[in-house]
């Protein structure tokens, strides 16, 4: 991987370079401004905010806010907190990120590995389904929900992201292993190792990057959907993102900014934690077969 | 019936016939190399005995059992690849056991082979370090380590030096050669390179345009090539192929030449076959190997019929062990090959001593050999 390196990078001298770091740190910081907002207006109590000044440090510092976000909040009707929404969208993002890489991963190996006739084809429609606009589908993603009878579940939001996941986790697959040696899957071959015994045992050892870029990218899209959230899994089985709308929107009392913040907070830890922790492999896996070693 | 038994095989993409009708039939122990040209068949032929290609009519048997759709697994073949195909996640020992876990071989013969093969192949101190940690010759050392441990009937090699360096390459030539020797096992090889055609097969099998021009010993392939191609890619510097007119003087048959400057340079021919004397007074391609043009100090002093001859010599090339001087001979570059010490200079007039019993003549129409 070829890293920006101080022999590559053009010579500077040390002003110039000062000036650089600066100009970097003012928009470094201007990007986290937002964040920091957030964060700042979460641990202070309403009358702060309220009082004027959104941008000041909290004078007195509390944590009631979250607690309160997580659970006591009022969600449409019931007080509940954001917290079994939170697990609504656990339980929904998880298997439909799982479901959908294992299926992609499957369809790259046979798409690359095991060609046929009008596998080009099968591809091509595959990758069309990634440029499918989210609103065209919701009615009849709808009725076959009803004849399923797991509409308005989280089983449902499941098979609607799995479904909807896999045209991208292909194209994923599909390149990644388009540049990975067909003669090492003869050479199982000549070994004895059938289909799936080469999927387990020599291609999936070796797609971390790709598997790491397709979690990222699946469950971020998963974690943040509204519009199927919204559209097929009211009440009980919302997910987080309906329930984080409905804390805000509460028509009933006072408007509780920095419960809301906090809710906020709470809806996007979980993409940037799934960024912190295998962002270094996205990069990696997104710009493997670009160059080599 | 051999060994490895390939009947009238032949090979077609969609309407495109790649691979004509080839028979070849190898003998237990031998080892047979297919060489060519890239795109001349070779690699697809290796893929079919390996079944990794289907074969689209004849029939391919190992040990008289006909092996045509038969799973690459079920034909008790093992095979080196070009890249090695080392699976890069597991460690050496790992790749070396996989073909026998995958035949349900128990832990301890796995682990016992691998022994025996490491400790033949001397990569014991490797066994629990990836493919990516290794050297490219350690890496092919794996790669066959992994190919005999199932001690299969029959072993493929893929091009398996290609990818290493010169000196390497020529270590790991020998080690073969010795591993073959060693163990007799029945090896089919392919190469591009004639030299490790040359050195390594029992038997050649020359391959060019999806046929096989030349199935035969590398003696008899060097020294009785059936056509032009098989001549001028066996052997390096190439054959020298010289167009000549076959003509009848004083009762003997000569080749006749045209020197650098135009003079005429007639060599006769000694004994030779019943078929030259349909061609005599026309055209004929006189090939004649640069090792059989010498000065007359280094001729062969076994040879019955040495030839002089007086031509400008146009650059020397001094390299080491010979020096090959190149002269113009009926309008082409005519290389000889001498002793590193020979008295040769460019742009001056040497007696060049040329051994006729080396030479051979071809049809310069069909470019097929004559006699």
């Amino acid at each position: 991987m070829a890293v920006a390196s101080s022999d590559t990078a053009i010579r500077t001298s040390r002003m110039t370079r000062a000036f650089i770091y600066l100009f970097l740190l003012l928009f470094a910081l201007f990007y986290l401004l937002p964040f920091g907002i957030m964060l700042v207006n979460s641990l202070k109590p309403l009358s702060e905010i309220t009082g004027g000044n959104m941008i000041a440090l909290p004078r007195d510092w509390t944590i009631e806010p979250w607690l309160s976000a997580w659970s006591t909040a009022q969600i449409g009707v019931e007080p509940t907190g954001l917290r079994p929404y939170f697990m609504n969208s656990l339980m929904m993002a998880i298997p439909a990120v799982l479901l959908s890489t294992v299926v992609g991963a499957l369809n790259g190996y046979v798409l690359t590995k095991w060609r046929f006739r009008g596998d080009t084809i099968i591809f091509g429609m595959l990758l069309f389904s990634c440029f499918i606009p989210f609103q065209i589908v919701l009615i009849p993603m709808a009725r076959i929900l009803g004849i399923l009878q797991i509409a308005g579940t989280t089983p449902g939001l499941i098979l609607v992201h799995f479904v909807y996941g896999i045209g991208f986790t292909t194209l994923y697959f599909r390149n990644y292993y388009a540049a990975f040696p067909t003669e090492l899957v003869r050479a199982a071959q000549i070994d004895g190792a059938g289909f799936f015994q080469i999927f387990w045992r020599i291609m999936l050892p070796s797609s971390g990057p790709i598997i790491a870029v397709s979690f990222i990218w699946q469950f971020t899209n998963i974690w943040n959907d509204f519009l199927f959230g919204a559209s097929f899994a009211s009440g009980d089985a919302a997910p987080m993102t309906v329930a984080l709308n409905n804390l805000v929107n509460s028509s009933t009392g006072v408007r509780e900014y920095n419960v809301h913040f906090a809710g906020a907070i709470m809806a996007a830890a979980p993409t940037l934690l799934v960024y912190i922790v295998a962002g270094r492999y996205f990069v990696r896996g997104l710009m493997a077969g670009s160059v080599k070693g | 019936m051999g060994f490895l038994d390939i009947d009238n095989v032949t090979k077609s993409y969609g309407a495109v016939e790649v691979l004509h009708r080839v028979d070849i039939s190898v003998e237990e122990g031998e080892f047979l190399v297919l060489v060519g040209p890239s795109g001349c068949g070779k690699s697809t032929l290796l893929n079919m005995i390996a079944g990794l290609e289907g074969i689209t009519s004849g029939e391919i048997k190992i040990k008289d059992r006909v092996m045509n759709g038969v799973h690459p697994s079920k034909r008790n073949i093992a095979m080196v690849f070009q890249s090695y195909a080392l699976y890069p996640n597991m460690t050496v020992g790992q790749n070396i056991t996989f073909g026998l876990e995958m035949h349900g071989t128990p832990k301890e013969e796995r682990d016992k082979a691998m022994k025996e093969v490491a400790q033949l192949l001397q990569i014991e101190p490797l066994l629990t370090r990836k493919p990516g940690q290794l050297s490219g010759g350690q890496r092919q050392r794996v790669a066959m380590g992994r190919a005999l441990v199932r001690n299969p009937d029959v072993f493929l090699f893929d091009e398996p030096l290609s990818n290493l360096d010169a000196k390497l390459r020529v270590d790991m030539r020998t080690e073969i050669k010795k591993l073959h020797q060693r163990l007799g096992t029945t090896i089919v090889y392919v190469t591009h390179d004639q030299i490790e055609a040359m050195t390594l097969s029992t038997r050649i099998a020359v391959m060019y345009n999806g046929y096989v021009q030349q199935l035969g010993t590398p003696k008899e392939i060097y020294d009785n090539p059936a056509n032009l191609f098989v001549a001028t890619f066996m052997g390096s510097p190439a054959m020298n192929v010289l167009p000549a007119k076959l003509e009848d003087r004083n009762g003997a048959l000569h080749a006749v030449l045209t020197g650098a400057d135009g003079q005429e340079i007639a060599l006769r021919m000694e004994n030779a076959p019943a078929a030259y004397q349909s061609y005599k007074g026309s055209e004929v391609m006189l090939g004649i190997r640069p090792e059989a043009i010498t000065d007359p100090e280094g001729a062969d002093r076994n040879a019955r019929n040495i030839q002089g001859l007086t031509n400008g010599v146009t650059v020397t090339e001094p390299a080491g062990a010979d020096t090959f001087v190149t002269m113009t001979l009926s309008g082409k570059d005519c290389i000889a090959r001498m002793r590193a010490d020979a008295d040769v200079h460019a742009g001056q007039p040497f007696e060049f001593a040329v051994n006729m019993d080396k030479a051979v003549l071809f049809d310069p129409k069909t470019e097929e050999r004559i006699g």
